[in-house]
């Protein structure tokens, strides 16, 4: 039984950019063509580099970025059909930098219960209790209630953060970059808290990392973006033993395990990462592809199924022939 | 010795803050050698920053540097005044910052900047400079080396701008590069790109090379030696397969543990954790800094005074109260050696 969360359907956010004071402007596909499903207690990672889209993708699915084209359900309802604050009871993000997510001027304990104010909640006098708890499963001493933000460390900060997003009780948890403003032996006890709170609360949680290690830990679903499109979807355990798409396996050959004996990998990924504005014909991973043949720069590639899941990739179309010819 | 690059011992930093005194650095000693990479490695605030700013005195002006040894290839640079450091510095010795988007000046060409140095330092001609400036860039990879001389920092992107960055300091051919996190603001594919270059580039021109970085990854696969930091101490040194193979401080243990791998750290199980956080630097403190966060503190580590020793092989050392033997145990117990 499958029990969809969340679902984009050719998803598509475009951007119009100044391309210089008197010229027009031109569009930037932010987002170009995006399906995705999300299953109820799944955490899917959206990894990528900067520039791919991932964060574009997630503020759709918050509701704060409406998109150009294409439609994201939430629990089977079209997200533009509901509600703004009942959104924002369901769906709820934790964002990278702690030191600049957080009001700096109010409370610990005020930054916690603002959702609950925010959604009217109806007991009052219950906050304050409520607050408490949240800060005591995160493992922050309740003590903290009245401080401000500045007298915590970075990994306090991302444990208010979690608390706040995490008061009213939503289904889905939006995790920007959670763990990159955080130093290692602080990371690893955020990602053991995030874990815990999941089966605890049976939280889904969409993961924005560039960090395939704490991918690889976290998630159980990963979807590869590249240039606005998720070019391969997999389980993160056949992802991290048999990546498929040429982008995904420089990703994973790029990712430094401490290991001595290892030296720097050479990802081949020769060329800079293209300009959005102007991407590459055809496949758009083209230019900087170990693997690519003479038809990519001219066909666009499909999703090809691979167990389950896809690639974007013209190595793994059956009918390439035919499909070349068509052209 | 020529080969030794840079010597350096018992390097302080104290500054003064609100509270007293801010005991940034504490007596570290290290050495560079010709043609090697010292990883300094360790959690922000533990002084590792400082420790290179002071190597190049450009702390601020209102800290205090103390050493007992501060040698560049064989030049005592305590004694150095002002000017002889500015002619030391960019010249014999480079440094590469954290961010490439914020330490190239915005108003001004890539040529500029790239020859600014060398006119500054050695006694060439304009052609001769943007001749080597235009050599360096196609060094680093950047195609297109003579048009990006007219071009400005914004044009280029983050990987092109720490590409640029990187043949700078090499405009002047120095003994010793200084990158302090050359590829925490890039991505990891670039980062890989970078850390590749800059390792050929070192061998090539036969430099000593101090990487500082707080991510264990890139050092195990760049160092030959590794100074782990810890609260304004070394608390671990040796060559990078010691360190990451059989560690023996507990904090480097623990480091370790805290590192999801691909593939081999069980996903089911909670990763390691380091409870607590660092202490302040501020004042007077215990023996061991680490103390308070390890799992096998005594009652002896906050009362005596605690000097490196010698682990199993020479050249491996670390700051801590246990014996060799019991620190191996450890490491094993904990799966990281």
């Amino acid at each position: 039984m499958s029990d969809i969360v969340i679902s984009a359907k050719d998803v598509t956010r475009t951007f119009m950019i100044s391309a210089g004071a008197f010229r027009g402007k031109k569009p930037l596909h932010a987002v170009n063509g995006i399906s995705l499903e999300v299953e109820r207690g799944d955490v899917l990672a959206l990894v990528g580099e900067s520039g791919c889209g991932k964060t574009t993708l997630a503020k759709m699915l918050l509701g704060l970025l409406p998109p150009s084209q294409g439609t994201i359900k939430f629990g089977g309802e079209p997200v533009s059909d509901i509600d703004r604050l009942k959104l924002a009871g369901l769906v709820q993000p934790i964002f990278q930098d702690p030191y600049s997510s957080l009001n700096p001027r109010k409370s610990i304990g005020s930054i916690i219960t603002l959702p609950l104010r925010v959604q009217g909640d109806p007991n009052p006098e219950t906050w304050r209790r409520r607050g408490e708890e949240m800060m005591e499963m995160v493992g922050l001493p309740a003590r903290l209630f009245n401080n401000f933000p500045n007298q915590l460390s970075g990994g306090q900060r991302q444990r208010v953060a979690i608390a706040r997003a995490l008061i009213n009780n939503p289904e889905v948890v939006i995790c920007d970059e959670p763990t990159s403003a955080l130093d290692v032996s602080v990371q690893s006890q955020i990602l053991n808290l995030l874990q815990d709170l999941r089966k605890e609360l049976n939280l889904t949680y969409i993961v924005i990392s560039h960090n395939l290690a704490v991918v690889e830990h976290i998630a159980t679903k990963v979807a590869v973006m590249y240039l606005g499109r998720i070019v391969e979807q997999k389980d993160v355990e056949s992802l991290f033993a048999a990546p498929e798409h040429p982008y995904t396996r420089a990703l994973l050959d790029s990712v430094l395990t401490p290991d001595p004996s290892m030296g720097v990998p050479d990802t081949q990924l020769g060329a800079a990462y293209p300009n959005p504005v102007n991407p590459p014909s055809g496949c758009t991973f083209h230019p900087r592809c170990a693997k690519v043949m003479d038809h990519c720069s001219a066909v666009a590639p499909k999703a090809i199924p691979r167990d389950g899941d896809f690639a974007e990739c013209h190595l793994y179309d059956e009918n390439e022939g035919k499909g070349r010819q068509a052209s | 010795m020529s080969d030794r690059i840079l010597e350096v011992e018992n390097l302080t930093v104290d500054i003064p803050v609100g509270g007293g005194m801010l005991h940034a650095v504490q007596g570290i000693s290290f050495h560079v050698d010709r043609g090697e990479t010292l990883c300094i490695v360790g959690e922000s605030g533990c002084g590792k920053s400082l420790t290179s700013l002071a190597v190049m005195d450009l702390l601020p002006s209102k800290a205090f540097r103390g050493a007992n040894v501060l040698n560049l290839a064989d030049e005592d640079m305590l004694s150095a005044g002002e000017r002889r450091m500015s002619d030391i510095r960019g010249n014999t010795m480079g440094m590469i910052f954290q961010e490439p988007m914020t330490s190239l000046n915005p108003a001004y060409t890539i040529g500029n900047q790239m020859e600014e140095g060398i006119k500054r330092h050695k006694n060439v001609s304009t052609a001769e400079a943007r001749e080597r400036a235009i050599y360096l860039l196609e060094k680093v990879g950047i195609t297109g080396a003579a048009s990006r001389l007219s071009q400005y920092p914004h044009q280029l992107s983050g990987g092109l701008r720490q590409r640029v960055m990187i043949a700078m300091t090499l405009m002047c051919g120095p003994n010793l590069i200084i990158a302090d996190e050359p590829t925490t603001a890039l991505d990891v594919t670039i980062q890989a790109q970078i850390l590749l270059l800059l390792a050929e580039l070192q061998r090539e021109f036969d430099m000593g090379l101090i990487l500082i970085t707080h991510d264990l990854g890139v050092v195990a696969r760049i160092a030959d030696r590794v100074a782990v930091m810890y609260a304004g101490q070394i608390v671990e040194q040796g060559t990078a397969e010691q360190v990451f193979n059989r560690p023996t401080h507990p904090y480097t243990q623990g480091l370790l543990e805290c590192i999801p791998i691909p593939g081999k750290t069980d996903r089911s199980k909670p990763l390691g954790s380091i409870p607590g956080i660092v202490p302040s630097l501020i004042g007077k403190f215990s023996a061991c800094h680490f103390a308070e966060r390890c799992p096998y503190a005594m009652d002896e580590c906050v009362a005596e005074n605690i000097d490196m020793q010698g682990a199993a092989e020479a050249g491996h050392e670390y700051r801590c109260l246990l014996d060799n033997e019991t620190c191996d145990a450890n490491a094993r117990k904990k799966g990281v050696a």
